[in-house]
């Protein structure tokens, strides 16, 4: 089974983002970029795909293929995930910030270009906090999709997928090929060792621009202004319960 | 103009999301229809029917749209979408699933999380764990939102709009193996108007349940949680507050042995008034509280628990 695994670079989930102050957008120069959080947990899992960690079999996995679109840095994205145990990256190259509906589209060019059998990506990037790229995926591939993913098992051409939904968790089985978008709770994403991020460096990277794929990606949305939201201001420490719970009253909050 | 609201209901009843998200819709301009999907929610119609300004009640059934598979749920709605210049939904876990692959089948650009409308195009949602706030203006004839329910008043009750059977879909790929429901008696966390919250600090699951759940109880709370309380197994991944899990604004958010970290705050700093339990008198999570008190939890919880008598 081939499994393609979408990666961005964002900025790095310890950073707190501040906004410019021409209100043009965020604040990125000489901050710390990583690769997605839920990005690292959709190639971990892609791994153990591969190596036949926790319940899987060995080999369910055959060939990991890394693909993001970004800036040129994000080859060190690619890296990263490479370093992790991914075979191969395909780096297409925006200096644009491309919207969901752009991703996708590039997307579904590069799954009918590498036919895999299972896009396994994150739920959400950190940065735009959209949450809709891999069911966008889906749509235009018209497969099924599994989001949320807390658990996946793959056996018999068909992934299970127990979902975090509201209220609880629910469990889908969809034939693949298939989209699935993973939740914090799947895995833990390794560190790479210094051997395998030795031998990324050997793995190839293709470097693809934009245009290469012939799909529209012009922008349907205008952002106006970007700003900081209304900041809250640390109040008071009390001294023990029953002060609390008179400033509670004192304010209407009991 | 018209704009259809797809609610979140549990069979029976409406939850209040949906009012608020008829709020937002109307605030988008037009007639506003609420779309009700599931198996046997006839009932979850006629309370939707209800919601002041909507002026009808579409719904849908099928086995599928009952466990609201994604597959179903979009086929229904781009069948519905050609009467309607938005499709709105609360921003819930079957929102978020659903309304991408909905504006995917229609190519639009959806819309993730609005908390305001600032006209029928253009809107403002939070980015980056809400530390920025957007302004985007969207060039598609065709709207796919979803709604941050705690930004918008709920519409009130008082209307009789007519409900009128659809076609619901049923033809998905992915098919329904199973789900595990938490109960619970206590009120809903995303409308709950006090929410206690444990984090890390609990750990674990018994120890959670015997502090936190108690002091729910006293004030009539909801229960939620941090990322590491729920990864540690403490608390179920429902109860997640943050970025990346349930956003909540009640009167009153008590946090107990939580950090403060930004995917957390993202997830409740529009809580009226914020308490905070920490040993640590640096935790970041003092910076966005009304009231602190610095000390362990264990001793701080049973004194508060008594003082609230
Ligand atoms: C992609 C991504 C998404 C995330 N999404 C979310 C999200 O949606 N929600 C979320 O909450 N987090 C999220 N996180 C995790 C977040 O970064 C923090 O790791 C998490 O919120 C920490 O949880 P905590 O505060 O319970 O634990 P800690 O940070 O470990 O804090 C525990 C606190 O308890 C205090 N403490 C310890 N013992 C006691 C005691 N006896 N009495 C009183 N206080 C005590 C300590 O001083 C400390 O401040 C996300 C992270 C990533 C990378
Ligand atoms: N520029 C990109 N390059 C590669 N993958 C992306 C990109 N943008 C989004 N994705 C994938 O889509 C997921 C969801 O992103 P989003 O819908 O933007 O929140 C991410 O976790 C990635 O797996």
């Amino acid at each position: 089974m081939k499994v393609l695994v979408p990666v961005k670079r964002v900025i790095d989930y310890n950073v707190k983002a501040r906004v410019k102050a021409d209100q043009t957008g965020v604040d990125l120069a000489n901050v710390k970029m990583s690769m997605n959080p839920f990005d690292e947990i959709a190639v971990e899992e892609a791994v153990r795909l591969k190596e036949g960690k926790e319940h899987h079999a060995a080999g369910t996995a055959s060939e990991i293929v890394v693909v993001s679109i970004g800036v040129t840095q994000a080859q060190e994205t690619i890296r990263t995930a490479l370093a992790m145990g991914a075979d191969r990256g395909i780096l297409i190259q925006s200096d644009a910030d491309l919207e969901p509906l752009a991703v996708a589209k590039l997307l579904k060019a590069v799954v009918e270009e590498e036919k895999p059998d299972l896009v396994l990506m994150g739920k959400q990037s950190i940065d735009g906090d959209n949450n809709a790229v891999g069911q966008m995926l889906a749509a235009l591939l018209d497969w099924p999709q599994a989001t949320f993913a807390a658990k996946l098992e793959i056996a018999g051409g068909k992934a299970t997928v127990t979902r975090e939904v509201d209220g609880g968790v629910q469990t889908l089985s969809a034939p693949l090929p298939a989209v699935v978008t993973v939740d914090l709770r799947l895995n833990t994403p390794r560190y790479a060792s210094l051997p395998n991020i030795m031998k990324a460096k050997k793995k190839e990277i293709a470097m693809k621009a934009v245009a290469d794929y012939g799909v529209d990606v012009a922008p349907r949305l205008k952002v106006q202004k970007v700003t900081a939201p209304p900041t809250r201001s640390a109040g008071i420490k009390v001294a023990d319960a029953a002060e609390l719970v008179s400033k509670l009253k004192t304010v209407g909050a009991l | 103009m018209a704009v259809l609201v797809i609610a979140d209901h549990d069979g029976s009843t409406v939850r209040d999301t949906t009012h608020k998200t008829v709020t937002a819709a109307l605030a988008i301009g037009g007639d506003v229809d609420v779309l009700v999907v599931g198996q046997g929610s006839k009932a979850a119609a006629d309370a939707a029917a209800k919601i002041s300004g909507v002026r009808k009640v579409l719904l849908a059934e099928s086995g599928e749209l009952a466990h609201t598979l994604a597959e179903a749920v979009t086929a229904t709605v781009v069948g519905l979408a050609g009467g309607y210049d938005a499709v709105v939904s609360p921003a819930t876990m079957d929102g978020k699933n659903v309304m991408p692959r909905i504006a995917a089948k229609l190519d639009v650009a959806p819309i993730s999380d609005i908390i305001e409308v600032v006209s029928a195009d253009t809107y403002v949602r939070p980015i980056y764990a809400g530390n920025a706030l957007e302004t985007v203006q969207t060039s598609d004839a065709k709207k796919v939102i979803t709604v941050r329910a705690t930004s918008f008043a709920p519409a009130a009750e008082g209307g009789s709009a007519p409900v009128e059977a659809v076609a619901g879909q049923d033809a998905g790929k992915a098919a329904f193996v199973s789900e595990e429901m938490v109960k619970s008696d206590r009120p809903e966390l995303g409308a709950a108007k006090i929410v206690v919250s444990g984090g890390r600090a609990l750990g674990s699951a018994e120890e959670f349940s015997a502090v936190i759940e108690p002091l729910a109880d006293k004030l009539g709370a909801a229960v939620g949680a941090s990322r590491a309380a729920v990864d540690a197994g403490y608390a179920p991944n429902d109860y997640q507050v943050g970025q990346t899990g349930k956003v909540v604004a009640p009167g009153l958010y008590v946090a107990v042995g939580i950090s403060g970290a930004i995917q957390h705050l993202a997830g409740m700093k529009d809580s009226k008034v914020i308490v905070a339990i920490n040993k640590d008198a640096d935790a970041p999570i003092f910076q966005v509280a009304d009231f602190g008190i610095v000390g362990d939890y264990k001793t701080v919880v049973p004194e508060l628990m008594a003082a609230l008598g």
